[in-house]
């Protein structure tokens, strides 16, 4: 957890309790730092936010103004009234979990989510019953960031995205450190590892070259 | 050309440009914009350099023939302008061309049958026809007339004047009070201020001294829409123009156009209109010898409709996949290569030298107070006048599609107009005398949005209409945010069951309220804005709906499992139109005797009811 810094600091309020972020601090930080629970998948604090999982929204108001933000990433500024469970901050979670519940039905993680939320079960198409990847990308940003070493990225766009690596071959950049099953929120990335790394025994030399 | 090295040379430069021109020598001005373009105007430029050529005229009067950009008027392409006897010829073919030559320019005879005609009326020049008449040309000002080829032509038609103006009498300063004070909102969609969005670069730079960069969004992709395409082709110099002033006003010394890959003429007239720039010491080091040094590169876009989106466009042109992020550090402060960075359309940006010329102060009495100057709109859909229009802000949407438009072809009715592309609203036919400007279009659910008009006729369905939107926006989606990547495509389940004539009428207000999820949830505008068709036509036509989920009736006779077609037979002629040209070969009778459709062949395409003279095809 950061360090709050008494010098300068900004205030504002969570669900109404006074609540002070050090300048730098997104809104789930100070929460965090408050023991405010607000769901994130995509976030991890090894790497920087992205704000792609839209779960951890929060609903930001001052006077007449209202809008709905990621607290993963939005800094909070001074006055400002931040609202974690409004009707329209579980409106967004609780669609993006009945459609998550389609696109990964084999996660347990985003069942228990989705239970939270009162739901058990989803209306929309089930296309992979095994899915488990809810592509957040944090395994390609763990990879990248803290690895340092980019085996793997998100390839394509939209309903085609996924985790891949290039020409989807095992890449021999791959240090098989496990890194990305580790900040894996769904699990997901365990079933693919060997896809990225390959056969590790048939590597030679310095074997886990770049 | 010489290079120009001090300001009063581009005047000299001018003023004997001009005197060129008024040698009294003809011009044939040949549309190549992209209407004319896919109708062959390229063969009829051809033919008259040929013909030309032939005839082996004496230089004094060999017309000059220029091929320039978009006329506007595509419906009736290819066009051909003459001076100075001002003739207006319309659909012209390659072989119309010796016979021009022939008549009209040796011998001054004007060919009729090439005159526009309308409602009776024969048109001799273009600024009489009606869908010229009404139109007010700021930002297209130049296109249609000079050679986008030839930055001579430019410069005698008053480019670069307002770069000059600005070097020697405006600091920095007074050019952004100047845009400030005419109050040019931005034309690629959400209408931002420009004069504040420079100003806010502006600072940025004081508290953080450093690069900073203007950047041209010449990404247009909205469906229909092709106005900043036939800026950028007919008259690139303005755009380049517009953006040495906006990096004389912040200070920037690079400078990027995006330009999507499917626009190669756009690409390629910028491209030879920057060299020409470059050498005629206009663009780059010393810029006409003031010491101010600009350049500008161009960045292909390999066609991906959410790089149109600011974040998602510098990312693209850092080489990193075009996917937008969070904007609370807004990209004035924070955009390019996290410099401040000034982002603005082509068409905002040809605006400025205008702006600058005359005065913001002159600018801001055109239009209403909030929304001044003119907007160019691509008119398209089922209207009469498809082209490219531009008129001033506050003008009645009924004027846009009827008076200058002409309205909807054959017997069918005006139904709506889709503004603002995939992100915007259908606008009814109730509403048609909205006023066009940004605030009276966002009040009724729709936007202004980069310029495309969509015209509606009965035989539109807006259930349709509204999954049309969707699919595009699901398959240009990034994927990165799960409200956009996901919503979308739950929206569209509900919507495909609608045309199928499943659903419920509580399924409508579901949608509502995952439509109200996307738009809370998304990380950018690609997703925020996309319930917007769906959500004006639901609030506009929930009649249709319902037909849809309660009747099992698509009214419009679109949606295929919901249709099936029928030739009524005692308005049937007989005249075997529809059965010559189903594609599926399923209509069948007798010469002048009612025909029949076989149910199991037919594909319900639609295209019998559409051709049928007689409004023997009844829809059930």
């Amino acid at each position: 957890m950061k360090e709050i810094n008494t010098k300068k600091l900004i205030n504002f309020s969570i669900n109404g309790t006074a609540a002070q972020a050090k300048e730098g601090w997104t809104v789930l930080d100070t929460a965090r730092n408050m023991g405010i629970y607000i769901p994130t998948l995509c976030h991890h604090e090894a790497v920087e936010p992205i704000g792609a999982c839209r779960l951890c929204v929060v609903e930001a108001r001052q006077g007449n103004w209202s809008k709905v933000v990621v607290s993963c990433m939005y800094p909070p500024f001074e006055g400002v009234e931040i609202f974690t469970d409004s009707e329209r901050v579980k409106n967004v979670r609780r669609w993006v979990l009945e459609m998550l519940l389609a696109q990964c039905p084999a996660s347990r993680e985003i069942k228990a989510l989705a239970a939270e939320y009162g739901l058990k079960s989803t209306r929309f198409k089930i296309k992979n019953p095994e899915e488990q990847c809810i592509l957040c990308g944090l395994c390609v940003r763990v990879c990248a960031e803290v690895v340092g070493v980019q085996a793997i990225s998100l390839g394509s766009r939209g309903v085609l995205k996924h985790v891949s690596t290039p020409y989807m071959v095992p890449n021999k950049a791959c240090i098989a450190c496990g890194s990305c099953v580790s900040v894996c929120p769904t699990g997901a990335m365990q079933t693919r590892l060997d896809k990225v790394r390959g056969d590790i025994s048939q590597r030679t030399g310095h074997g886990f070259a770049h | 050309m010489e290079k120009i090295t001090n300001i009063e040379q581009l005047d000299l430069l001018k003023n004997s440009l001009r005197k060129a021109r008024e040698s009294g020598r003809q011009v044939v001005r040949v549309c190549l914009g992209p209407g004319c373009r896919a109708q062959g105007a390229d063969k009829v430029a051809a033919a008259f350099r040929n013909a030309v050529r032939q005839q082996g005229l004496p230089v004094k009067v060999e017309p000059l023939i220029k091929e320039t950009g978009c006329h506007g008027f595509c419906k009736e392409g290819p066009l051909v302008t003459l001076e100075p006897s001002g003739l207006f010829y319309s659909r012209v073919k390659p072989d119309d061309v010796e016979e021009i030559v022939e008549k009209t320019i040796k011998n001054n005879e004007v060919i009729s049958r090439l005159l526009y005609s309308e409602n009776g009326t024969v048109y001799k020049s273009a600024q009489e026809i009606p869908f010229y008449k009404m139109q007010k040309k700021i930002a297209s000002r130049n296109v249609g007339d000079i050679d986008p080829l030839s930055i001579e032509d430019a410069i005698a038609n008053g480019a670069y004047q307002a770069v000059a103006k600005a070097f020697a009498s405006m600091t920095p300063e007074q050019v952004i009070k100047d845009v400030e004070v005419s109050g040019l909102r931005g034309r690629g969609g959400a209408g931002f201020p420009t004069g504040r969005k420079w100003r806010s670069a502006a600072d940025a730079v004081k508290k953080h001294p450093g690069p900073v960069y203007v950047v041209c969004n010449g990404d247009e992709g909205d469906p229909g829409a092709f106005m900043d395409c036939v800026v950028m082709e007919g008259d690139p110099h303005s755009v380049i123009e517009g953006m040495i002033i906006a990096a004389y006003a912040l200070g920037a010394r690079q400078g990027f156009i995006y330009v999507r890959e499917e626009y190669p003429f756009a690409i390629k007239n910028l491209t030879i209109a920057m060299e020409q720039a470059r050498s005629a010491g206009l663009l780059g080091a010393n810029i006409m010898g003031t010491g101010f040094e600009f350049d500008i590169r161009i960045n292909r876009g390999a066609g991906a409709y959410v790089c149109g989106e600011s974040t998602a466009l510098f990312q693209s042109i850092e080489g990193k996949p075009g996917e937008p992020r969070a904007k609370y550090i807004r990209s004035v402060e924070r955009g390019l290569w996290d410099r401040p960075t000034v982002l603005n359309n082509v068409e905002t940006l040809a605006n400025i030298p205008v702006i600058i010329e005359n005065g913001g102060e002159w600018f801001s009495k055109i239009g209403p107070p909030n929304s001044t100057g003119t907007k160019a709109f691509s008119l398209v859909g089922k209207v009469k006048n498809v082209g490219l229009v531009e008129v001033p802000m506050g003008v009645p949407l009924s004027t846009i599609v009827e008076d200058i438009g002409g309205g909807i072809p054959g017997k069918k009715s005006f139904k709506a107009v889709q503004t603002g592309g995939p992100s915007g609203g259908c606008i009814p036919y109730k509403l048609k005398d909205v006023s066009v400007d940004f605030d009276s279009l966002t009040k009724i659910g729709s936007i202004m949005g980069s310029g495309g008009m969509i015209v509606m006729d009965d035989r539109d369905c807006v259930v349709d209409v509204a999954r049309y939107f969707l699919r595009f926006l699901e398959e240009e989606s990034c994927g990165k945010c799960l409200p956009c990547r996901l919503g979308l495509e739950a929206m569209l389940e509900f919507l495909d069951n609608f045309a199928q004539g499943k659903g419920s009428l509580e399924d409508i207000e579901e949608l509502k309220s995952l439509a109200k999820a996307v738009q809370d949830g998304a990380l950018c505008a690609l997703g925020g804005s996309a319930p917007n068709p769906m959500l004006t036509t639901l609030e506009y036509f929930r009649d249709e709906y319902e037909a849809h989920i309660i009747e099992k009736r698509c009214p419009a006779g679109v949606c295929k499992d919901l249709i099936t077609f029928h030739i009524d037979s005692e308005a049937c002629t007989g005249c075997g139109l529809c059965a010559s040209n189903c594609p599926q070969a399923c209509i069948t009778g007798e010469d002048k005797k009612p025909h029949e459709i076989s149910q199991n062949a037919c594909t319900r395409c639609g295209t019998c009811m559409d051709l049928c003279k007689f409004s023997a095809i009844t829809v059930s």
